[in-house]
């Protein structure tokens, strides 16, 4: 081929002059298949995965029917690039659309985009399009928020001004009352979180309808497996609707790849990051998708976009839909019954050993809750780990006041049988 | 072809869920419930399988055939990083088991391929220091703009504006805008780089940065790379390296030997991490000495004992950008890769890239007008021009052409400064004989823009649809079926 263009190697590299060259290199020599394939197998964590998982924290260990991962893995899916040529891509285009819709049909709400990258970064998003459309630039958060989404919107606003008001979570949900009285004509969106970190289950109904009388409004971001049985946030009169996908068929994955997903009232669709695909029809009548309403994005916009997601978690969220097309209408509230009956269960046998307390207790919960211990939950927690147990997350790196509590997830996958072994183990450790 | 919900039976079930093996009932009262379930699809297993893999095959990717998408670095995913990526002692990692209390921290492997990559990467762009954490190439972009932020703001410098060449991808000026800059757009000269003149006159005191892509758009290397990072800096301007197409110089240059401060790689393009139909990516970012107590926290660091730990402290971090450490998944795969290729392997990977796009651009240059008749890196860029003024044929039209004869389009339309661009990018790992056929497949559709053009405007005719109606979507929106 040199030969053909008359050129030499070095000739074809002669535009990155020597100096422009590397300076080191300090690479290893190749490996063949077989030697990558042991040397990383073997490193993989054998021990860490077979602890006995109750954590939660708004990533979950849910059971995912096999037929998510053969459909996913069809390379026609996974080597496919982002679907510019609707010819090629109408399988990518068509579930994504369904995608859209399960997400809608799930949350209750009318509008839904293809994707952003995880649960944190659709909250940045939201916000930022809660101001787009208010003008406003006042954000009110409640700290009942998942903490790690709480930081990651500091980190993205660091060079913004944006006037944040961080409420208080009261007995174990949002701080109603502080947040009614900080709702005001300059507040752009109000956000916050159901069930919350605390995995208590809430009504923002009175916040959505404060938030609308001011012009601003509600972001709730959601556990979508919850809505399995749980009322929407479009019903309690959310505008924009987020979350993290992963419980909808995504393994845990040591923190992602995570599907962020975003919902709203059609009136808002123009404001709206992310892709979003339409059907029309081509030129002989047939049905067709099309990415659509391209014009809020970085390639055609560029610094007056809505944002500037191009690649996101397509592939994610393929397993999303795929994930809810399997279990259906009626898995998946047997589904999210389920985690909820098996966690009352944990709850009953863990707030019964003598030196264990419910943190909030009465109020009604998903699939998590918390307790509290006797000592640091830290301690505990490391002691368990000898046991085989992943116990719970221990609150205090995100609470003040919270050393002795720990957040403590049920899945579907846990049976009786384990949850009665850890509340042996607990009860030993104490 | 029906929608999976159009598609629904009342009552079927694919999945048995359960067992229930405890008799208590969770305690929530009836206002806090949905009124009805959500109306998801009622199918059987066999119904959803079908379903999708019809979808499948409407659909294409790499392993079907050529896909010469300009920018977007199309190469084989060699399939035992997705095996490896499969073993349930990674994929099942609960994110936060190394927070909990341990002798070790939990997740020593998963901590390690995190550290290695990053020792990885740092060789091959010369920089100081990674975060793992960015979730795709704009997010790292993202990342990037809120370093320079942190970095100018330590400093007490009041700086407003990022300087982005027009050839730029998207992304650039919308990563910056979003983080609150200003964007000032430098045209592109006449030998196809940013106007070194143009740019010399926007440097001010207000230039907080500068991103550039580099090969660029256009495929062309900027050989005054060198000056332009030192003339950023002479205003304590920070360099941005849009690593979107670093295959051109991989194992043959480096970002961070040009000067440049921050760095962003696209896994899942470079380090051939599959691109999901639309994501997920990873876009780990880079920095030099200077701004490495910035960059984000959690990092994972060897410690004196050999393990692997995270650290938190670091006050003057721009703080989490990802909740976790990234997109583990896409990084795990992209090590493998590396680790498979080597020192050698790299570099050819840049070698036979710059390689196979010269070749295209020297057989194709007699049919189509090339916008740049020099060499190129990675890619090149025709231009439908000719066509479209004798034949009224377009970029959108060829594209629609070679589709029909079995191969994926570049990317056409842009860069947008060229008009009617079509933007070539055969990667390392196409075989002569795949390059060969595309090259006559196009020189075939350019024969026929001249003698029977009217042939091209009825293209694709091989497909399940042909030439959606996109005004129509846009303008009666129809984006859910409820």
């Amino acid at each position: 081929m040199l030969a053909e263009i008359g050129l030499t190697m070095d000739e074809l590299f002669a535009d990155i002059g020597p100096e422009n060259r590397c300076r080191s290199l300090d690479l290893p020599a190749g490996l063949s298949e077989q030697q990558v394939h042991n040397a990383l197998t073997e490193i993989a964590d054998k021990d860490s995965v077979s602890l006995l998982c109750f954590l939660g924290g708004g990533f979950y260990d849910h059971f995912i029917p096999a037929a998510v991962y053969s459909i996913i893995s069809r390379s026609e899916f996974y080597t496919a690039y982002t679907p510019y040529q609707p010819e090629l891509s109408q399988g990518t285009l068509q579930a994504i659309y369904e995608y859209q819709s399960a997400i809608c049909r799930l949350t209750g709400t009318e509008a839904a985009n293809a994707s952003l990258y995880d649960g944190g970064t659709a909250i940045y998003e939201a916000i930022m399009m809660a101001m787009r459309i208010t003008g406003r630039n006042k954000i009110i958060i409640d700290d009942s928020v998942n903490p790690i989404y709480r930081v990651m919107l500091r980190s993205y606003t660091l060079n913004l001004q944006i006037d944040f008001e961080h409420t208080l979570s009261s007995d174990g949900l949002a701080g109603h009352q502080q947040i009614l009285n900080d709702i005001d004509e300059s507040t752009a969106a109000v956000i916050l979180q159901n069930p919350n970190f605390f995995g208590c289950i809430d009504d923002f109904t009175d916040i959505a309808d404060a938030a609308h009388k001011k012009g601003a409004l509600l972001i709730v971001s959601c556990y979508p497996l919850s809505l399995g049985i749980l009322k929407t946030p479009a019903a309690m009169g959310a505008d924009i609707v987020t979350g993290e996908g992963q419980s909808l068929g995504m393994p845990l994955f040591f923190g992602g790849p995570y599907l962020g997903f975003m919902a709203t009232r059609k009136k808002y669709v123009r404001k709206m990051p992310g892709r979003i695909v339409g059907e029309t029809k081509d030129r002989f009548g047939r049905r067709s998708f099309v990415l659509t309403l391209q014009a809020r994005e970085q390639h055609i916009r560029r610094d007056k976009a809505t944002s500037n997601i191009c690649t996101n978690e397509g592939l994610c969220a393929l397993a999303a839909l795929v994930y809810m097309s399997l279990l259906g209408k009626e898995g998946l509230r047997e589904t999210a019954q389920l985690c909820a009956d098996k966690a009352q269960y944990a709850y009953e046998r863990l707030t019964a050993i003598p030196k264990v307390e419910p943190r909030f207790k009465d109020r009604p919960f998903f699939n998590e809750f918390v307790i509290d211990l006797p000592s640091e939950a830290a301690d505990v927690t490391a002691k368990l780990i000898e046991k085989g147990f992943a116990a719970g997350f221990p609150l205090s790196r995100y609470y003040r006041g919270m050393e002795n509590s720990m957040l403590i997830c049920v899945t579907e996958k846990r049976t009786s049988r384990q949850i009665n072994d850890l509340t042996e183990a607990l009860e030993r450790v104490l | 072809m029906k929608l999976i919900f159009e598609k629904s039976v009342p009552g079927r079930r694919a999945l048995r869920t359960g067992p229930t093996d405890v008799t208590t009932t969770a305690n929530i009262k009836k206002s806090l419930l949905r009124e009805r379930p959500a109306r998801l699809p009622e199918l059987s297993e066999l119904d959803v399988v079908r379903h999708f893999t019809e979808l499948s095959r409407r659909n294409f990717g790499i392993d079907n055939n050529f896909y010469p998408l300009g920018s977007c670095t199309m190469k084989y995913n060699p399939k035992v990083t997705e095996r490896i990526a499969a073993c349930p002692a990674f994929a099942d990692l609960h994110p936060l088991l190394p927070q909990l209390k341990s002798q070790r921290m939990l997740t020593q492997g998963a901590l390690r391929v995190i550290y290695e990559t990053d020792v990885l990467l740092r060789q091959i762009t010369g920089m100081a220091g990674f975060t793992m954490q960015p979730m795709a190439g704009a997010n790292g972009e993202s990342t990037g703009m809120v370093i320079t932020a942190a970095y100018h703001r330590d400093r007490n410098n009041k700086k407003t504006t990022i300087l982005i060449p027009d050839s730029g991808h998207g992304t650039n000026p919308a990563s910056a805008a979003v983080a609150g800059y200003k964007v000032v757009s430098i045209p592109t000269g006449k030998n196809g780089v940013m106007d070194f003149d143009a740019f010399k006159k926007s440097l001010n005191d207000e230039v907080a940065g500068l991103m550039l892509t580099c090969p660029n758009t256009l495929g062309l290397f900027n050989p005054q790379i060198k000056e332009i990072c030192d003339l950023i800096h002479s205003v304590d301007g920070l360099t941005y390296y849009d690593g979107a197409n670093l295959n051109a110089i991989v194992g043959k240059a480096r970002p961070g030997d040009f000067g440049f401060d921050i760095v962003h790689l696209n896994l899942h393009k470079t380090f051939a991490a599959p691109h999901g139909g639309g994501g997920p990516g990873a876009g780990p970012v880079g920095v030099n000495e200077k701004l490495l107590e910035f960059l984000p926290v959690s990092i994972v660091v060897k410690k004196d004992d050999g393990t692997y730990a995270l650290e938190y402290d670091r006050p003057k971090s721009i703080g989490y950008i990802a909740p976790f450490y990234g997109n583990f998944g896409v990084i795990l795969k992209a090590y493998a890769y590396i680790l498979m290729l080597g020192k050698e392997g790299l570099s050819r990977v840049a070698e036979n890239a710059v390689l196979n796009a010269n070749y295209i651009k020297e057989k194709l240059k007699n049919h189509y007008d090339l916008v740049f008749d020099r060499l190129c890196m990675h890619e090149c860029v025709f231009s439908t021009t000719k066509q479209m003024a004798e034949n009224d044929i377009h970029a959108f039209d060829i594209a629609k052409a070679l589709i029909d004869r079995g191969f994926h389009p570049p990317t056409v339309y842009f860069p947008i400064i060229v008009k009617e661009a079509m933007m070539i990018e055969p990667t390392e790992t196409e075989s002569k004989e795949t390059l060969d056929a595309f090259i006559d497949a196009m020189i075939e559709i350019a024969e026929l823009a001249e003698n029977a053009p009217q042939r091209l405007k009825t293209a694709p005719i091989t497909t399940c649809v042909s030439r959606p109606d996109e005004t129509a979507a846009a303008r009666s929106l129809n984006i859910t079926s409820l």
